[in-house]
């Protein structure tokens, strides 16, 4: 079985008692002293988001099954899964879309609930699909400058502008 | 607006007026909103960074979003001033301490905050002095709907406005009331305040420090529920509670004085008296020793003094604020020396009273 913080075996199994449901833990030696050493939520992800998410984990998931869901990545800003386990921050919105199977129970047992009834923006976004699109051209632009390709960075500006501009 | 013009005065939330001002400090409320079409910051690059800022600070002041905002461009700010900020509440310790694009746009009268680049695009904080949720949530509501009207923020239909964490999801908003509670503290029964609470999804910290003894005994109350309510029901859920601990608050200062009124009168007089005389003192000790004494005062057990002078000590002996009085920069010793001269020169003058006497 593989540590849930990081790609080494866990050879620690920790069984959590604070707060609702026992959770269990699987950590390396690295990780579970960290763990262990660690004042709560020291590393900034808020204690209820943390404690959702080990129960999350905890909850009938083989190492495979998690190593699987750990390597899928969102195709707009290209976070993994396991990276937003890690520092429990999101990448774009578009997160939230595909990663809604893994989310919503999270929403769910932080909030309890998975539906907005809130205020809505009073100009509601014309068109998301090409607001995502930006963020995921973007980022194309970037990589293709950083591998020196700019005949394509020169196609993603162009790209870029035109989606700017169908958004007015 | 320099910032300079901020060291002398105290803020809106030690102001020390609006409803039940003798335990609530402050209500502020704050919204998270990011914009559609860039990614989150724990993704942005550098480049979209600057992006993400440029936008927002152009919509912030097109949208003249409040009147007289200032825009501070935090990364190029010296690490004090922003300590400053930070102390002030203007901006959190993670704007503080973060690196790259950033920035706040910060009203005249220091009730609107507008943080850009903190752990989400955009940041909107407003606040006020005393008890005053339902206004702070109208001007709030308005600020965001005036910005709204330049950018677009991401949101969905289902989830609402999408945040960085998923902790803030759907309204984005935080609504949170500074309360101070040292009679509860003294009677042990603040643990029991915090856990009743928690069972109804409400969250409380210290002000400064960290662990549940909150220096100054100052508390944060605030709704850790972001998702599937309105926002009118998240100002009403913490509004409610308020009055609650109020009352618990003021019936543990009751049991004080009935108990043994010369204990707590000795007490607040020491607290005074330390103050008063000390040579050097450090910040924690300050906090603890104003924290009585402003008890004392709401009282009537120090005549001489005013609640917005003991407000105003409060945050003027704070690192920052003191080193920015100083027009110096002082290692902790000096500090401490300093604190002690500035406290004594406020406490021993005349009769006390606030500045204009």
């Amino acid at each position: 079985m593989k540590c849930q913080k990081c790609e080494k075996t866990a050879t620690f199994h920790i069984t959590e008692l604070t707060g609702g449901k026992p959770q269990e833990l699987h950590l390396c030696e690295e990780c579970a002293r960290e763990y262990l050493t660690q004042p709560d939520s020291s590393d900034g992800t808020p204690a209820s988001l943390a404690g959702a998410l080990a129960q999350q984990l905890a909850v009938g998931q083989t190492a495979a099954d998690l190593a699987r869901l750990d390597q899928q990545a969102c195709p707009v800003c290209g976070i993994t899964f396991f990276e937003f386990r890690n520092k429990g921050r999101l990448g774009c919105p578009h997160d939230y879309v595909c990663f809604e199977k893994e989310l919503d129970p999270l929403l769910l047992n932080i909030h309890g609930e998975t539906r907005h009834v809130g205020k809505h923006p009073r100009r509601s976004a014309a068109d998301t699909d090409s607001q995502t699109q930006l963020i995921r051209l973007r980022r194309e632009m970037k990589e293709a400058i950083a591998a020196e390709d700019y005949e394509r960075a020169s196609e993603l500006r162009d790209e870029i502008r035109q989606v700017k501009e169908g958004t007015g | 607006m320099e910032l300079d013009e901020l060291v002398r005065s105290s803020g809106e939330w030690l102001r020390g007026s609006g409803p039940q001002s003798d335990i609530v400090m402050s209500s502020r409320i704050r919204l998270a909103r990011n914009l559609a079409d860039y990614p989150f910051i724990s993704k942005a690059a550098e480049s979209d960074r600057a992006e993400i800022e440029r936008t927002l600070h152009d919509a912030v002041v097109k949208a003249s979003a409040s009147p007289h905002l200032q825009y501070l461009d935090v990364d190029k700010l010296a690490g004090l001033d922003r300590q400053f900020l930070v102390e002030r509440q203007l901006i959190s310790r993670e704007h503080a301490e973060s690196e790259g694009a950033r920035g706040v746009a910060i009203d005249a009268g220091e009730q609107v905050s507008l943080m850009v680049n903190e752990e989400d695009h955009l940041r909107i904080q407003v606040m006020h002095s005393g008890l005053d949720l339902e206004q702070a949530w109208e001007q709030i509501n308005h600020i965001d709907d005036l910005i709204a009207d330049h950018v677009t923020f991401a949101y969905n239909e289902r989830l609402g406005y999408l945040t960085a964490c998923p902790t803030n999801a759907g309204t984005g908003m935080r609504v949170s009331v500074l309360l101070h509670l040292p009679a509860l503290v003294l009677t042990r029964q603040i643990e029991k305040v915090f856990r009743s609470l928690q069972k109804i999804n409400l969250a409380v910290r210290g002000l400064y420090g960290e662990g549940s003894q909150a220096m100054g005994d100052f508390y944060q109350i605030s709704n850790q529920i972001t998702l599937g309510r309105t926002e009118s029901s998240l100002v009403k859920q913490v509004g409610d509670v308020v009055p609650v601990i109020i009352d618990y608050e003021r019936r543990a200062r009751s049991a004080l004085i009935q108990e043994s009124q010369e204990n707590l009168h000795d007490r607040v007089s020491r607290a005074y008296g330390i103050l008063r005389t000390a040579q050097t003192i450090s910040s924690e000790e300050t906090m603890h020793l104003l924290s009585s004494v402003r008890m004392g005062v709401n009282l009537g057990l120090l005549p001489d003094l005013e609640i917005p002078t003991v407000n105003k000590l409060f945050i003027h002996t704070q690192p920052a604020h003191l080193q920015k009085l100083n027009g110096a920069e002082l290692g902790t010793a000096d500090r401490n020396i300093e604190r002690a001269k500035y406290l004594r020169e406020h406490l021993n003058k005349g009769d006390g009273k606030s500045s204009q006497n």
